[in-house]
């Protein structure tokens, strides 16, 4: 069957099963958007190519498919790297295919030429430049295999707009052919039979969950493991949902604003089982006082990971969910031959500090962020799709919305992307159109990619904004409070007026907005937005000054966590910060 | 410590692009590296040589295997190895010394390339070691340019 290069394109997407993607069209991408005009693949405009990438990876985060995205050359291209530097950092499965400058015109600088594959190599699993039609088949069916194989990232496909023009005979192979690429599945027998060992005769384990979990979809095995042992679980941000947080073994996240029963049951635990999860900066504080008294065992489908940053004592690389299940069973194998010892000293110990050191806030005066991130928790009974942008509100969602299911939690990771949970809220949306979405949001983050309300009004998809409104970066601000004597450079975003006006802006774009600044009519917002079929912008009016707690400064050990109520702010040393860094 | 490693790779365009901006992104330094193509046209052979610690190489592996056109790696162990690299040396001479250097050069087992009356090519094969000795020999009658291949190696017997 003969085709011109864009129809093998699409017939190549819709063979690979995709129902939907997100982009903007551009001179070098007209006959793809032409043949794409025929297709069944639903097309999502977006205002801007940051907010395509991001949509298409919300869609991914919450569906568990590859999402795809979409982009003409040059500025259509650049404006993905973000997009896609963020799916790449969080691991998550995406093809983006952007236009390119014909290939007699490659390398002469012509209008709207940027080196895509070049500008990507670092940020993605792998791309691609077709040069011949006759390719484009095999392409698209590799990207795809790669992007959701293994542990799944991003591929990018640079297509010149002469070989979506020219003509080929459309074949499709029955499998990829990857010679260099086969990802591990399968954990190594013997690993996991000395992994069981170590957690039967562990004393104090913990296991420490990441996104692995989720992308394997390994929750079922990791609760078995859990619960068959009787062995706490503590998350990173991207594990959250792995695990239900109402479950009485969960500790929360662990970390810089993880809780202290986490990050204490990490300092003291004689065995961690890292399941998916990379010992981030983030996670581990400083890393020469990390864990001190523990064996690690590590899973993970990339071995690259394993001893990066932490020493594996026992490392397993493989799929999450096969691995547990081998190792689930070795532990039954095991069990009557292995004597394990007493672990009642270290429940008591954890779950004490479970009682002790909840999540707590200062409810004194006027609007609590942390208060609207609880009620909104209490509002949709925990049972929302939750999008965050990043910094604070980030943190106070992590905190406050507990998850008790994977793919629920959507949020910049890796990247620490702000502008990110808007977009991906009308991705998850799309992707779980039955859902309630929110996307708790911070003033500075939702203004990086606010025009997709345009999108999201005009394709229905009615999203619930929630802006933690405080008039300032945040995060940021409240380092410089913290770290460089509450000299407050460049972070405030607000000043004798309020500037911009959200509700007004909602209703520029056609959605509805509502404003909150008593506590009392929280509840009654939420309520609203909710029954609302369009999206909606919460503009509450948040304490401009109040903090994420408890926090481990960057730098220091996970044991010394700062500022909750137990330890008012003034005495914080910020001397303590060592190698402070944003 | 130096590790030479033979990576085979998909002969692909932007293959060396990539491995090269794998090594500047993780800080990895790369001390020479060859590449050229093997006894299948598909496949090329990159031989890389490394300055880095046990640990930073492991990485250096196991991200060098992430990379889709990366096929096989293995670090060569000198012992059951051999290893080359190639130099051509435009050395300064007149009349009187052209025929000490050529004398150097024989020893070398190298071969003269190319003669002016100002200057002679020498092209010398060898190890590390070898070359280095040729290079020294030569310096004090002038070096005008010299260029070197990098290392290519190859594991002993089968």
């Amino acid at each position: 069957m003969k085709l011109t290069g864009a129809k093998a394109l699409v017939k190549s997407l819709e063979e690979e099963g995709v129902e939907i993607l997100f982009g903007i069209p551009g001179g070098v991408m007209l006959p793809v958007f032409d043949a794409l005009n025929d297709s069944k693949i639903r097309k999502i405009l977006t205002r801007h190519e940051q907010g395509a990438a991001h949509a298409a990876d919300g869609y991914a985060r919450v569906t568990g498919r590859v999402g795809v995205c979409m982009a003409t050359s040059g500025p259509g291209a650049t404006n993905l790297v973000t997009g896609i530097a963020n799916s790449y950092m969080d691991s998550i499965p995406m093809v983006a295919i952007t236009g390119q400058v014909a290939t007699n015109l490659i390398g002469t600088d012509a209008f709207q030429e940027a080196d895509t594959t070049g500008i990507t190599m670092p940020i993605v699993k792998h791309n691609y430049l077709i040069k011949d039609p006759a390719d484009i088949a095999d392409v698209v069916q590799e990207a795809f295999y790669i992007a959701r194989t293994g542990r799944p990232g991003p591929v990018l496909i640079d297509l010149p707009v002469d070989v979506s023009r020219g003509e080929l005979e459309y074949r499709r192979r029955e499998q990829p052919l990857l010679r260099g690429y086969k990802p591990t599945i399968k954990g190594h027998k013997k690993q996991i039979r000395m992994a069981a060992r170590a957690i039967l005769e562990s004393r104090s384990p913990v296991i420490y969950v990441g996104g692995g979990v989720i992308n394997s979809g390994a929750s079922l095995e990791l609760k078995k493991l859990a619960e068959g042992n009787k062995i706490f679980v503590t998350h990173t941000l991207m594990g959250k949902g792995a695990f239900p947080e109402s479950h009485r073994l969960s500790l929360g996240m662990l970390g810089m604003h993880g809780t202290r029963c986490s990050n204490y049951a990490i300092c003291e635990t004689d065995l961690i089982v890292a399941v998916g999860a990379r010992f981030d900066d983030r996670i581990t504080g400083k890393l020469s006082e990390f864990a001190p008294k523990a064996t690690v065992v590590h899973i993970d489908i990339d071995p690259a990971e394993i001893s990066k940053n932490v020493r594996a004592h026992i490392p397993i690389v493989g799929d999450c969910k096969q691995v547990l299940r081998e190792l689930n069973l070795a532990i039954k194998e095991m069990s009557a031959e292995v004597a394990s010892p007493d672990r009642r000293e270290w429940s008591t110990l954890v779950l004490d500090w479970k009682k002790k050191y909840p999540l707590i806030y200062d409810k004194g005066s006027g609007l609590k962020p942390q208060y609207v991130v609880e009620k909104i928790y209490e509002v949709t009974k925990g049972n929302a799709i939750v999008c965050t942008e990043v910094g604070q509100n980030q943190m106070w969602a992590a905190q406050f919305y507990r998850m008790e299911k994977p793919r629920r939690f959507v949020s910049s990771g890796g990247l620490g992307t702000m502008g990110f949970g808007f977009p991906a809220s009308i991705g998850a949306q799309l992707g779980c159109p039955k859902d309630l979405v929110f996307d708790i949001a911070g003033d500075g983050s939702f203004q990086m990619t606010m025009q997709e309300m345009a999108t999201a009004v005009l394709e229905g998809t009615p999203v619930k904004v929630a802006i933690l409104n405080n008039g300032y970066l945040g995060m940021v601000r409240q380092w410089q409070q913290l770290f460089y004597d509450r000299t407050y450079a460049c972070t405030c975003l607000q000043r004798e007026q309020n500037s911009p006006d959200f509700v007004a802006l909602a209703e520029a774009f056609g959605a509805k907005g509502i404003r909150v600044e008593d506590p009392d009519m929280v509840e009654a917002a939420i309520v609203e937005a909710i029954e609302a079929d369009c999206p909606v912008l919460m503009d509450f009016r948040v304490e401009p000054e109040e903090n994420v707690y408890p926090m481990v400064a960057p730098g220091a050990p996970l044991y010394d966590m700062i500022g909750d109520m137990l330890y008012p702010v003034e005495k914080i040393h910020p001397e303590k910060a060592e190698e402070p860094f944003l | 410590m130096k590790h030479t490693l033979s990576v085979l790779v998909e002969n692909k365009p932007g293959v060396l692009a990539r491995v090269a901006e794998l090594f500047a992104r993780r800080g990895f330094n790369i001390e020479s590296l060859a590449v050229g193509t093997t006894e299948k046209p598909d496949i090329s052979r990159m031989t890389i040589v490394v300055d880095v610690e046990e640990h930073s190489l492991e990485q250096v592996r196991k991200q060098l295997h992430k990379l889709i056109n990366v096929i096989e790696i293995s670090d060569l162990d000198p012992d059951s190895s051999v290893a080359r690299e190639l130099v051509l040396a435009k050395i300064k001479v007149d009349a009187e010394n052209r025929s000490e250097v050529i004398e150097i050069a024989d020893i070398f087992r190298g071969n003269i390339i190319d003669v002016s009356r100002e200057s002679i090519i020498v092209e010398v094969t060898g190890n590390a070691s070898k070359l280095r000795a040729f290079e020294d020999l030569l310096k004090p009658y002038g070096i005008r340019e010299l260029v070197r291949t990098g290392k290519v190696a190859l594991p002993r017997g089968k």
